[in-house]
């Protein structure tokens, strides 16, 4: 049998809204997902060395509030640090396009926006996981 | 108690329901089935048919009353929109005080009647610019604010005597009250003169929007402080702002926002009365403000109804003698999590119903939200088109020329009933779960909010309820072609600059010496934190000098949360 999938959802720097993180964390969990998910107001190295504390196959991090140039260049880059750069990072939350579009070239496996049915985000995961293989 | 039919029209009235039931509609039924089995609003009330005389007969006519009266069900005034519109007062910040008073004239320019500032994360969370916290975040989705030099631009060149202002800020709003008041004393304007509101609402902070400093105890004993320094100094301004905008756009059903609200404004009397002061003497500066949601009459009748459900609770609860006390005024805003990516332009038709029943409803100020509001924050030619639309309510439909259209309609008087009763249910549970403080230790309005949040998301996810442009008549290889709001890159290193000259060239030993002054006043649980929150303002300390002294004192806040 296969061991579930291992996500931790988290909410980095100062903003407030977790609406949709709570929702995802809630469907994936219906799914039957392992999900832990981070609280509020966390900083990307808390963020990063509970992922691998917690030895998750996707580190999911939603954001509203603007800062996703900031913050995701700093989580893959302490990933790689810590030699955890096959850990499947995607974002969630409200950017704008050419956002959305440097955060995948740099690196950033999905980005799924406000809107984004709870089951597409389950197929999205489970799809990620099963082309990056067993670990 | 007087009652609109009497038993023997009803009587005849209710028996000509049941024939039509019998014969029209069953006809019909046969011939074409309906939509749907049930109807409901989008806060799940059942809907019928129809509505008849018959379904207010039970209203006491008073209830429904008239426009200024008690229980102001029709508007909180008697002559309302008859005699000056809503205030027009859209939501502005970005970038540093002087990128924000830029856009601040702009929006007086096109007409707009009021001024709402939106304030950045660091500010609105109590960091100051150059903390690590802040980095990514100045100036980003409000305007900068770290001292006094920072106010002194934002509001450079308005007649602060002479414009409401308002300021959208909670846990830090304190400092931003003082800081204001300190501007004002600087220019040497009369605070009784200055008109205003500041949020400062915390309680659903820890409910809903998530900005907190301090632990729920000393938050609230803040928030006190503001209402009674306000109440002594400052007759015209609004020393909090209860709001059930942020708890509807966490997620909840309209009927929990205006429940969960009320509650907040109960916390806020009973602090407000353990300092001695007589409520009729704080409570006429009391302000609410609500989200206008998708559901047209159920928002109506909710807006109605949160008028009634007040004035019962100042009269009956507090024993409010002054009408003012039980008067409810409210703010509005449409609703900004019902606005959509995909074909953007549609926003403005669904901002234009959403603000059509906020004035339907009765409000007092109004915003209405920008079509690219699900890209980034608003262009100017986003907030042009939008406080368009509020001119158009006001100047094109008529729609304002009567007192409360609406009232006495079937339907929006028996969704204002069972809002009414349904908002007390909601109430006892409160006060029978040991009260709202406990109840948000507890998690339970977090989950109420999480659990309502969780089955919208399912019901877009299956078509249940429809989203134009996402779940039905979706266009495919769309085009957004929208130009969004650009980030100044060099906002942090403008605003810091500032922020560093003001600490060069305040007096440090004053400074020090006020903040351990503050520390004394904090700990005395009777002591006002005003005063001395305006004397450090004044010379020159930062909002994160404040806060991170009472950090010290009280310690920080972090949530347990609940999905």
């Amino acid at each position: 049998m296969n061991s579930p999938i291992r996500v931790l959802l988290a909410k980095v720097g100062l903003d407030g809204h977790d609406r949709g993180v709570k929702v995802v964390a809630r469907a994936l969990r219906d799914a039957g997902m392992d999900v832990i998910y981070s609280g509020l107001h966390r900083t990307p190295d808390e963020v990063v060395t509970a992922a691998i504390q917690e030895d998750v196959d996707v580190l999911g991090v939603s954001l509203l509030s603007g800062v996703q140039m900031t913050v995701f260049p700093k989580i893959l880059d302490q990933l790689k640090k810590q030699g955890a750069d096959d850990m499947i990072v995607v974002a969630g939350g409200v950017m704008p396009d050419e956002d959305v579009a440097a955060l995948k070239q740099m690196g950033v496996k999905e980005v799924m926006l406000q809107d984004t049915p709870p089951q597409a985000i389950i197929d999205t995961l489970k799809k990620l996981v099963a082309e990056r293989g067993p670990r | 108690m007087n009652k609109i039919l009497d038993q023997k029209s009803l009587d005849r009235l209710e028996s000509e329901i049941a024939a039509w039931e019998a014969n029209e509609v069953a006809a019909f039924l046969k011939k074409q089935a309906e939509r749907r089995e049930q109807f409901f609003t989008i806060g799940d009330i059942p809907l019928k048919r129809v509505y008849t005389a018959a379904d207010v007969a039970g209203t006491p006519i008073e209830d429904i009353g008239l426009p200024g009266r008690y229980p102001f069900t029709r508007g909180p005034y008697p002559t309302m929109y008859r005699s000056r519109f809503w205030t027009m007062r859209q939501i502005a910040g970005f970038g540093t005080g002087e990128d924000t008073n830029k856009r601040f004239k702009f929006l007086i320019a096109q007409g707009q009647t009021g001024l709402s500032t939106d304030f950045d994360m660091p500010t609105l969370m109590g960091y100051d610019s150059d903390h690590p916290m802040s980095e990514g975040e100045v100036g980003r989705e409000g305007v900068a604010i770290d001292t006094l030099a920072d106010m002194e631009a934002l509001f450079d060149g308005i007649d602060l005597e002479n414009i409401s202002v308002s300021m959208t800020i909670n846990p830090s709003a304190w400092i931003l009250l003082a800081m204001y008041v300190a501007l004002a004393q600087k220019r040497g304007l009369d605070l009784n003169k200055l008109s205003g509101t500041i949020q400062a609402d915390i309680l659903k902070e820890y409910m809903a929007q998530k900005e907190y400093c301090y632990p729920i105890a000393p938050s609230v004993r803040i928030v006190r402080d503001a209402i009674t320094y306000c109440a002594e100094h400052m007759k015209r301004y609004n020393p909090i702002n209860i709001s059930g905008y942020h708890i509807s756009e966490a997620g909840s059903s309209p009927l929990q926002e205006v429940a969960f609200t009320l509650a907040n404004g109960i916390v806020y009397v009973e602090e407000a009365l353990k300092t001695g002061m007589d409520v009729d003497k704080f409570a006429p500066r009391l302000a609410f403000y609500f989200v206008a949601q998708g559901d047209f009459f159920e928002e109506i009748a909710k807006f109605r109804a949160a008028r009634r459900c007040w004035a019962k609770i100042m009269k009956n609860r507090f024993g409010a003698k002054n009408q003012d006390s039980m008067r409810l005024r409210f703010h509005c805003q449409t609703a900004a999590a019902t606005l959509t990516k995909p074909q953007h332009q549609i926003n403005i038709v669904r901002t234009a119903l959403q603000a059509l029943s906020a004035v339907l409803g009765g409000c007092q100020s109004l915003h209405t939200n920008g079509y690219d509001e699900a890209f980034a924050i608003p262009t100017e030619d986003a907030m042009r088109m939008a406080l368009r639309t509020q001119q158009i309510i006001a100047e094109e439909t008529n729609v304002t020329n009567v007192v409360d259209p609406l009232g006495g309609s079937y339907l929006v008087e028996s969704l204002t009933d069972e809002y009414e009763k349904r908002i007390f249910e909601i109430l006892d549970y409160v006060d029978a779960h040991g009260g709202t403080i406990k109840l948000i230790e507890e998690g339970w309005f977090q989950k109420q909010i999480a659990d309502f949040a969780y089955e919208t998301a399912l019901r877009k996810q299956n078509g249940e309820k429809s989203v134009i442009g996402v779940n039905k008549f979706v266009m495919r290889d769309e085009e957004a072609g929208i130009e969004t709001h650009p980030y100044d890159p060099t906002t942090a290193e403008r605003q810091i600059a500032r922020t560093r000259r003001v600490r060069a060239t305040r007096d440090n030993a004053k400074v020090n010496a006020l903040l351990e002054e503050l520390v004394a006043v904090a700990k005395d649980e009777r002591a006002n934190i005003m005063p001395i929150t305006i004397a450090l303002v004044a010379n020159g300390a930062t909002m994160g000098d404040i806060i991170e002294k009472l950090k010290g004192l009280w310690g920080s806040y972090r949530e347990t949360p609940v999905f």
